[in-house]
């Protein structure tokens, strides 16, 4: 069964607020480095999934983004998928 | 008559949802394990706030797939009532039973004081023993109780007078100084603020009293 390698990127949808992104930019300027306008945190998951092939695995994180790992009420979502070479024997 | 009082690995205000409902309101409770797969014999659900599942990934997200909680959409699809207050508010909304998303405060602080609500829409099952434009006094004690939902669905709510209770002033930014809200039957209503730390007059008010005992009809 070949095996992929993803990276899920979940961020918060521009229209809200992040504070703890605010909060953030400020401690660089107290840091001292400048022209930093704009920071936003978000969450980077990594997943590693078995599955017949790419398009597989590709319904699959999307099905897991869309319903588990975002909520898209509030966050945005991508994910980076790449198949490992030799994969996992049956 | 018997109010079930849902109990996951993380819930911190179930002792005292049971001690509002029984030991100040009288009423007959029941905790239920968040692994139990039925409701019979319980006549409404209150999820309780605290930390379900340590809230993991984002609050309520996890508590969404314990089993207890597809016979709670059951439950509420037929018209039980169910109540979820602070992380039960958050549950509620991850499950898709309540709209929109409750997350980090404006000013990033974790708020713990009594608050002025302002009931806006008393005609449903919960608040029917409050007066419309009422204001009544509940204790907040959330970091994450900033409700989101964009601009057309939150008008949508408006509208069909879903919003029952608003922030008399709006501490943590709520879009449309929300605090609970209900489904569109009313028979689920999830709120950010504790009635049940407001029943008892040695804590400070009990203007909760009537929320709570509104449970049971």
């Amino acid at each position: 069964m070949p095996l992929f390698k993803a990276r899920v990127l979940v961020s918060l949808r521009p229209s809200v607020l992040d504070p703890a992104g605010e909060a953030t930019r400020a401690a660089a300027q107290r840091l001292g480095v400048e022209g930093v306008t704009r920071l936003r945190i978000g969450k980077a998951i990594e997943v590693d999934l078995e599955a017949p092939n790419q398009a597989e695995a590709q319904a699959r994180l999307d099905l897991l983004c869309d319903r588990l790992l975002a909520n898209p009420v509030i966050e945005n979502w991508s994910v980076d998928l790449a198949e490992i070479a030799g994969g996992v024997e049956p | 008559m018997t109010i079930g009082v849902v109990v996951f690995p993380g819930s911190n205000c179930d002792r005292d949802v049971r001690w509002a409902l029984e030991g100040c309101l009288g009423l007959p409770t029941r905790f239920l394990w968040h692994e139990e797969r039925d409701l019979d014999g319980i006549d409404a659900v209150v999820l309780p706030g605290g930390f379900s599942y340590g809230d993991y990934l984002r609050c309520g997200a996890i508590a969404r797939f314990a089993p207890l909680l597809q016979a709670v959409r059951d439950f509420a699809s037929k018209g039980g009532p169910v109540l979820g207050i602070c992380n039960g508010f958050q549950v509620l909304t991850e499950m898709g039973l309540l709209p929109g998303a409750l997350t980090r405060n404006r000013d990033l602080h974790f708020l713990c004081q009594p608050m002025d609500l302002v009931v806006s829409n008393p005609s449903g099952p919960w608040l029917k023993a409050y007066g419309q434009g009422e204001t009544i006094t509940l204790p907040i004690a959330h970091g994450e109780g900033r409700y989101q939902l964009d601009a057309e669905h939150l008008d949508q709510l408006e509208q069909e007078g879903q919003v029952v209770l608003r922030y008399a002033q709006n501490p943590n930014g709520s879009l449309g100084d929300v605090a609970g809200l209900t489904n569109a039957a009313g028979n689920v209503l999830g709120l950010m603020p504790h009635p049940e730390r407001a029943c008892d007059p040695v804590t400070g008010g009990i203007d909760g009293r009537r929320l709570l005992a509104a449970a049971l009809g």
